[in-house]
């Protein structure tokens, strides 16, 4: 895994050498960033592991035909509804929605309601709604979601079929062979 | 937060009960999958601790509570694109700016840069989607982002 990704092992090592260094100097911004760092990381492992074994759940149990039927390319104007509803339930950011979404296009979703649902999981999340509205009131989120929920869907689709004239295929992450990578089982 | 562990235990009961055999591939399929895309949340989360050094909370106040509501608006777009910050952060943070005078527009194009733009979540991206589409889906998000925050304007009549 590390060996085909030259690029963050480098800024990995700078990285750890520099907060080191800050470290045993005693280089006060260098201690901050390397704070910064490890609360951040901490964050993340509170979230990812749940997150990365829901989609080895779904890998396993949820057909490819199910997806393919509800969000993939034979599925009506419904299937962006899916996507907006799906994205209201995720939790973090564009770093928890991104494999989900990548999760989804091996289950031949297409590609517009992937792009629907990265960009939604950014505008609507439950949980992060019901915040915003606490602190900036009801008529700013209502107002924001109207805009920009009907943009997103428009967009997505638009660019989805810019993409996919030209034949474009997400990158294979798991190097699989194919899209959708069958169950080895 | 509790809900999605409690969530994930269920179904991961349930999936052991049912087939012990495909549970254990799923978990394969979970490491797997998160082993591949350790290297690029590396990376993001140097870019994280670093551009929230150089950005701390009272810098971001300061630029966004601003007279000049162009020069407001722009660092909006601006810092809220480069950083990511979690919500339970970010809404108070809006809280405070818009008690400090901050046009709602301008709260509008922070946050929503904020969750739909990310140049640290770049490289991240950018393993998911291919660079290309990467840099378009964010291109058309910061322009969503624009159009929001002018749709924000005229509704709290801000604009004129």
């Amino acid at each position: 895994m590390l060996k085909q990704n030259p690029m963050a092992i480098g800024v990995g090592a700078v990285f750890s050498a520099f907060v080191l260094v800050s470290l045993l100097t005693g280089f006060e911004p260098g201690k901050a960033i390397g704070w910064n760092f490890l609360s951040f990381f901490a964050e993340m492992l509170k979230v990812l592991p749940c997150v990365f074994i829901l989609i080895g759940l779904f890998h396993v149990w949820v057909k490819t035909e199910t997806v393919e039927k509800h969000l993939g390319h034979k599925s009506g104007p419904l299937s962006y509804l899916w996507a907006v509803l799906l994205a209201g339930t995720t939790v973090g950011g564009l770093h928890v929605a991104l494999p989900i979404a990548h999760a989804l296009y091996m289950k031949r979703a297409k590609l517009g309601v992937v792009l629907a649902f990265l960009s939604a999981a950014g505008v609507c999340r439950v949980p992060m709604a019901l915040f915003e509205a606490s602190f900036l009131g009801w008529r700013f989120t209502c107002i924001r979601f109207a805009i920009s929920l009907p943009l997103v869907i428009l967009t997505s689709a638009g660019l989805a079929y810019y993409f996919e004239q030209r034949g474009y295929l997400l990158p294979d992450i798991e190097a699989t062979g194919q899209r959708g990578g069958k169950n080895e089982l | 937060m509790l809900i999605l562990y409690v969530l994930t235990a269920l179904l991961l009961g349930f999936s052991l009960l049912a087939n012990p055999r495909k549970t254990k591939h799923a978990l394969r399929v979970a490491l797997r999958r998160f082993m591949k895309i350790t290297p690029a949340f590396v990376v993001m989360l140097v870019l994280v601790a670093v551009i929230l050094y150089l950005l701390p909370e009272h810098v971001m106040v300061h630029m966004l509570a601003r007279e000049s509501r162009w020069v407001a608006m722009a660092s909006a777009l601006g810092m809220g694109s480069i950083s990511i910050i979690p919500g339970f952060i970010a809404f108070p943070l809006c809280g405070i700016l818009l008690e400090r005078g901050a046009q709602y527009m301008v709260l509008s194009a922070f946050s929503t840069t904020l969750m739909m733009v990310g140049v640290v979540t770049f490289p991240l991206e950018k393993t998911y989607l291919g660079t290309t589409l990467a840099l378009w889906r964010n291109g058309v998000s910061f322009a969503i982002a624009v159009a929001v925050a002018i749709a924000t304007g005229l509704f709290f009549g801000e604009l004129w």
